[in-house]
């Protein structure tokens, strides 16, 4: 940890409705080549809170997302998921014991992709229970039972058995969900979850993650849509080249921050 | 602001016209095409005919013993394409395994066989191997020799299937936890496979031309009937002209059934 790490601006946010740490990245750094693209970031996540990454393209904001569940490997740093701590460990990738951890630690937390990497040869129910019956060793009846429920969450019941080329990009997106919340996990992994869609299907993802915020989810958010952060976010994080600038209660994050960087990035983003 | 709805236009009477105007081209050309083809091949008939060298006896009565060849070319092309698929297969993971030994054996495979004529590869088996002291059967020996020549090809075509699975697909399965050998097996090698089901179907249509090749090993296939009964009753011309439209024919069915597969799978997902 090169830099310290509580260098930033944090604002008090509501805990009230949280329950204990869930997620701990500690001191993330990330190289791609010479590239220091993340510079030591540390984020805690309590149970059932919403947390939104903002920062404009190449803050590091994606990167540290695919961090967290070892996608990308850290170059230094840990991240614990539910009393599961990993350390990032660069020199040895490939050692079996190291890949079981990473793998390990993806299962507690479901991921959502910009362009919905759904399985094209599987139908919406197999993308839901393939992963359920293989990996967490669920019976088929109760991965079908789980994937109905999780489908039905998101409205798409009636389309378990379409394949992903017949379904609209909001639907893929839904189904996206599905499949993720069908591992169960401790915590969802949003990636800029509706920046491949058109507009008029943005609202239909976006709804569906604002209810699962309301009910509870631990959730981490990479997102562009300021909207939806004031209306489900517990905290908003801004990063800037690697680090995190300024942290807090969204309407404080978005109406009224204090550092210059901050407000710079709101007042061009909004203005486009 | 209630003006009334534009009455819905009747479709304009040239529409007809047009459409059939359009079937018409299509006919015609098509029409134009055969003759073609039907007037070029009877021309180079009708010249051979014209020098009087054409044994018609002969045809008659060893037609049907060279014709009886193309089971045996399709018998050991069916074969040896099976075989080659799944050499490719294991050969393609080899090639783009991370284990240098493992990636080194794949990769000299490939390097080998794609650096030397088919042809050696045949006779390879037909007489060097025997000086080692391995006599295979000559149809075993064929196959082998095709198999092995075409895994090759065909490793290569596999590795990049292989690797035109998009990343994310293997970065969605990793997220949901999944093993490497469960992402490969359930995730990655069924897209592959859609994606070189036409390169296998090209590749068996060259195995069937190919196949004529192991007729110096003694295979008793089309080339072999052939070129055997030609040379002996002097009418290689015509027995040569027999096999030559027979492996034509068989390339032409396959062809068509090949295209028809590649159109469905157009049609299907994605």
């Amino acid at each position: 940890m090169s830099q310290p790490s509580s260098a930033h601006i944090s604002h008090p946010i509501d805990t009230s409705r949280l329950g204990d740490p869930i997620v701990q990245a500690i001191g993330i750094e990330k190289y791609f080549g010479d590239n220091h693209v993340l510079r030591g970031v540390d984020l805690t996540v309590r149970k059932a809170e919403a947390v939104m990454l903002i920062g404009r393209s190449g803050s590091g904001k994606t990167t540290f997302l695919r961090c967290v569940n070892f996608l990308e490997e850290p170059t230094v740093g840990s991240v614990e998921i539910d009393g599961l701590r990993v350390d990032a460990d660069p020199l040895k990738p490939r050692s079996r014991a190291h890949q079981e951890q990473m793998r390990l630690i993806r299962m507690r937390a479901g991921m959502v992709f910009q362009d919905f990497n759904l399985f094209p040869h599987m139908s919406v129910l197999d993308n839901c229970i393939a992963a359920p019956v293989k990996v967490a060793k669920v019976s088929k009846a109760e991965a079908i039972e789980r994937a109905e429920k999780y489908l039905s969450k998101v409205g798409l019941a009636e389309k378990r058995d379409e394949f992903p080329a017949r379904l609209s990009g909001g639907q893929k997106q839904r189904v996206a969900i599905a499949r993720a919340l069908s591992m169960e996990p401790k915590v969802l992994l949003f990636d800029e979850p509706t920046s491949a869609l058109d507009p008029e299907l943005i609202g239909e993802v976006l709804k569906v993650m604002e209810g699962l915020a309301h009910e509870g989810a631990t959730m981490i958010v990479v997102t562009h849509e300021m909207h939806f952060a004031r209306e489900a976010a517990d905290r908003v994080v801004f990063l800037e080249e690697g680090r995190v600038i300024e942290e807090g209660p969204p309407e404080k994050m978005l109406d009224n921050p204090d550092d210059d960087r901050t407000r710079q990035f709101l007042r061009r983003f909004l203005a486009t | 602001m209630t003006a009334a709805a534009p009455p819905v236009s009747a479709p304009a009477p040239i529409l007809e016209q047009v459409k059939a105007a359009n079937r018409r081209r299509k006919i015609t050309f098509r029409l134009w095409f055969w003759m073609t083809w039907f007037a070029l091949v009877g021309a180079l008939l009708a010249v051979l005919w014209l020098t009087g060298n054409i044994n018609t006896e002969f045809i008659a009565s060893a037609g049907p013993f060279i014709i009886g060849g193309a089971g045996i070319t399709i018998l050991i092309s069916l074969t040896s394409i099976t075989f080659a698929t799944g050499l490719a297969l294991v050969g393609a993971l080899g090639r783009l395994s991370r284990n240098p030994v493992i990636n080194g054996i794949a990769s000299l495979y490939v390097s080998l066989v794609r650096g030397t004529p088919l042809l050696v590869q045949i006779f390879f088996v037909y007489l060097a191997l025997p000086q080692l002291g391995i006599v295979l059967p000559v149809l075993v020996g064929g196959i082998f020799a095709l198999a092995f020549n075409y895994g090759a090809y065909m490793t290569e075509v596999f590795r990049a299937g292989i690797q035109a699975v998009p990343k994310g697909q293997r970065e969605a399965a990793q997220a949901l936890g999944m093993p490497e050998g469960l992402i490969m097996r359930r995730i990655v090698l069924p897209q592959a496979f859609r994606i070189v089901i036409p390169a296998i179907g090209n590749d068996f249509v060259s195995m069937i031309k190919d196949s004529s090749l192991v007729y110096v090993l003694g295979v008793q296939e089309l080339l072999w009937r052939a070129s055997t009964i030609g040379r002996r009753e002097l009418s290689s011309l015509e027995a040569l002209l027999i096999a030559a439209a027979v492996y034509w024919g068989l390339t032409i069915i396959f062809s068509y059934f090949q295209e028809r597969l590649e159109r469905r799978m157009a049609r299907g997902d994605r």
